[in-house]
């Protein structure tokens, strides 16, 4: 007997059990859409988490303040010192002090009021110097960004982002016109490309002025100088450590602290990344393994069936053994029943788990990445579910004697 | 006798031990056969030292009370069992020793088997049913189609051959069963029981259809325990208490 003909007398058998095979396929079915979904939110968690660190631009360093300790012992979160100031900024930016750093955004700045003719709405202002755009990697959709002129100049200008744009001068021309940020009078000079909204909020609503300007006129800290946060662009990927390391040394010699007193923290997209990642692969293991055991559960569905199956089906075991079935032709048999059932769930399960893929995003507003490597895997893994669970119920039809088998009612 | 002295068994000869088949032109040659079952520490003989010879193109009726031991008989000849003493030659060879896979095809190429409960797969049409032996014995598709449509021609059912069993007459379901057992046109036919579940009108049909095939030059060995299904057969033995007794003149 071919293989091809027992794929047929498998195929036949099942055919004629609609409804059994198709209930006994659910638990495949399930199991696998279920693994595919959970694996394919957790990657696509990953890669917008991904995405968005991204998008704070390529081979970033943050610097941000150590935290404070008051007199009463209690210490401030990080950030809450202001350690860092211009001056800081201005000796990253020296090439001969640290020359893997290709360009430097000190970075100031709170929320402001911001008002256009009878208009108000309330932004954040990000006072910095020309490089943020190139930094941040964003670009301007109107007008210009502002120079490096217009920053030692204090130039009272502004560069919006495409949200408060929108919300403070509707749809005419923003560029040109004149707002008050916090009661001061700057003209736009820009808008920024979109964005998009990442984890730390949208990225389209804010204003972006020179810091001098800021300092002189809005500042309420009591260092006008300081600054909340350099990010440090490095020449490129493979000069980010040693850019990391430049940092940490000229700030630590600018500052006359060291290593244990060190009263700013450096870290690198890298690293946020990173966290980022094992964060959401937790998350990814956790859901998949529960999904698992789901597939789990469908094989023993289909074990269970292929035992009641053997019982059922004895008459029929007892007739083919009588008509020159071997003990290898039933066992053969009972195992592609059982595969076929397996590898039909499985493939089942893979339609609905990339129908939930295309249709999920839509309602919850997150990516769902199946890959063709998780499919396959899916796919084969159900494929070995159904020989396994097969394997007991298939042995114990080629063990049945044709005589009782024949006689049994 | 040791097996240091290998000679010894040329003198055992005479023994158990039968090397070959005594009778010429036997399809079927059981010696000494026996079966015995063991239930607890009971030791149940069910066939006890059964001689019988099956020329080819007789048609012989073993005939019995149930509880005989006529279908454990059956099982033997029909090699869905092995006995547990004597020697069984079917066309020559023995297969009284023979392990389940090498029995199975031996069933597949030498018998074709009619049983009581027709033991037809009922979601299958009635070709399908009759090609199943082909299936086994590694016919092609196309070849196995012509000769199962030719099989239930020869018994009458060349119009009901896409239908299920379901939709088919006892006595046409039997008919579709003698159509499986020709299929693979085998040396010996064997009914167990074959009109058990038929009414007298198929029981006769199905009794003319036998001896037509017996005619045409097939083996048949008919078991049943009624008298006048065992008229009907050329040769009549009768099993009693698990021995077999050929009536003188039976042979006729």
């Amino acid at each position: 007997m071919t293989w091809l003909e027992t794929l047929r007398t498998a195929y036949d058998s099942l055919r004629t059990r609609r409804l059994r095979s198709a209930l006994t396929m659910l638990g495949i079915l399930i199991g696998i859409a279920a693994v595919m979904l959970t694996v394919g939110l957790g990657q696509g968690a990953q890669k917008q988490v991904t995405d968005q660190i991204n998008k704070l631009g390529s081979n970033l360093l943050i610097v941000t303040p150590g935290s404070t300790t008051s007199s009463s012992g209690v210490r401030g979160g990080r950030g809450s010192a202001t350690t860092l100031t211009i001056d800081d900024a201005a000796v990253l930016a020296d090439p001969s002090v640290a020359p893997d750093i290709a360009r430097v955004a000190p970075t100031s700045g709170g929320s402001q009021s911001l008002v256009a003719g009878t208009t108000t709405w309330t932004s954040n202002v990000v006072a910095t110097n020309a490089e943020w755009l190139g930094v941040r990697a964003r670009s301007v959709a109107q007008g210009r960004f502002f120079t490096a002129a217009e920053v030692t100049s204090e130039s009272s200008v502004a560069v919006l982002g495409s949200t408060t744009a929108a919300q403070l001068l509707g749809s005419t021309n923003a560029v040109g016109q004149t707002i008050t940020v916090g009661g001061q009078n700057v003209t736009v000079i820009g808008v920024l490309n979109t964005e998009g909204s990442t984890t730390g909020g949208d990225q389209d609503d804010l204003v972006v002025m020179p810091l001098t300007t800021y300092a002189s006129r809005l500042s309420t800290s009591a260092n006008p100088r300081s600054v909340s946060t350099i990010y440090i662009e490095a020449k490129d990927a493979t000069s980010l450590s040693a850019a990391y390391q430049e940092t940490t040394n000229a700030l630590l010699s600018a500052h006359g602290v060291t290593l244990a007193t060190q009263d700013f923290s450096v870290s690198s997209q890298q690293a946020i990344v990173e966290t980022a990642t094992s964060t959401s692969r937790i998350l990814t293991v956790l859901l998949g393994s529960i999904a698992a055991i789901s597939l789990l559960v469908g094989g023993i569905g289909v074990m269970n069936i292929m035992l009641v199956s053997v019982t059922e089906r004895i008459r029929e075991i007892g007739l083919r053994k009588a008509l020159g079935a071997t003990p290898r032709i039933i066992l053969r048999q009972f195992l592609v029943e059982a595969s076929l059932l397996g590898l039909a769930g499985g493939l089942a399960g893979l339609a609905l788990g990339m129908l939930g893929a295309a249709i999920l995003p839509r309602l919850v507003n997150f990516p769902v990445a199946i890959s063709p490597v998780a499919a396959a895997a899916g796919l084969g893994v159900s494929l070995v579910i159904g020989i396994t669970a097969g394997v007991y119920p298939a042995s114990r039809a080629a063990r049945l004697a044709p005589i009782e088998a024949l006689r049994s009612e | 006798m040791t097996a240091e002295t290998p000679w010894a068994t040329d003198l055992a000869g005479d023994a158990a031990a039968v090397e070959r088949p005594l009778t010429d032109g036997a399809l079927l040659e059981l010696r000494g056969v026996s079966k015995t079952y063991t239930s607890g520490s009971l030791d149940v003989a069910a066939v006890r030292n059964v001689d019988l010879v099956v020329n080819h193109g007789d048609y012989v009726a073993i005939m019995g009370p149930s509880g005989s031991g006529k279908s454990t008989l059956m099982h033997i000849i029909g090699c869905l069992d092995v006995p547990t003493s004597g020697s069984y030659w079917l066309a020559g060879v023995d297969v009284a020793g023979m392990g389940e896979s090498d029995l199975a095809v031996v069933r597949n190429q030498r018998i074709g088997f009619v049983f009581q409960q027709f033991n037809l797969l009922p979601t299958m049409s009635a070709w399908r049913n009759v090609e199943l032996p082909l299936i086994y014995a590694g016919v092609s598709r196309a070849e196995r189609r012509r000769r199962a449509i030719d099989a239930l021609t020869r018994v009458g059912l060349a119009d009901r051959v896409d239908h299920r069993p379901g939709e088919l007459s006892g006595g046409q379901q039997q008919r579709v069963s003698v159509a499986r057992a020709l299929v693979t046109e085998p040396d010996l036919i064997l009914a167990d029981e074959p009109t058990g579940n038929l009414d007298s009108t198929s029981t006769a049909e199905m009794l003319e259809l036998f001896a037509e095939l017996n005619q045409q030059g097939r083996t048949i060995v008919l078991i049943t325990h009624e008298h006048d299904v065992a008229e009907a057969a050329d040769r009549m033995v009768v099993m009693r208490d698990g021995s077999l007794d050929e009536p003188t003149g039976a042979r006729r």
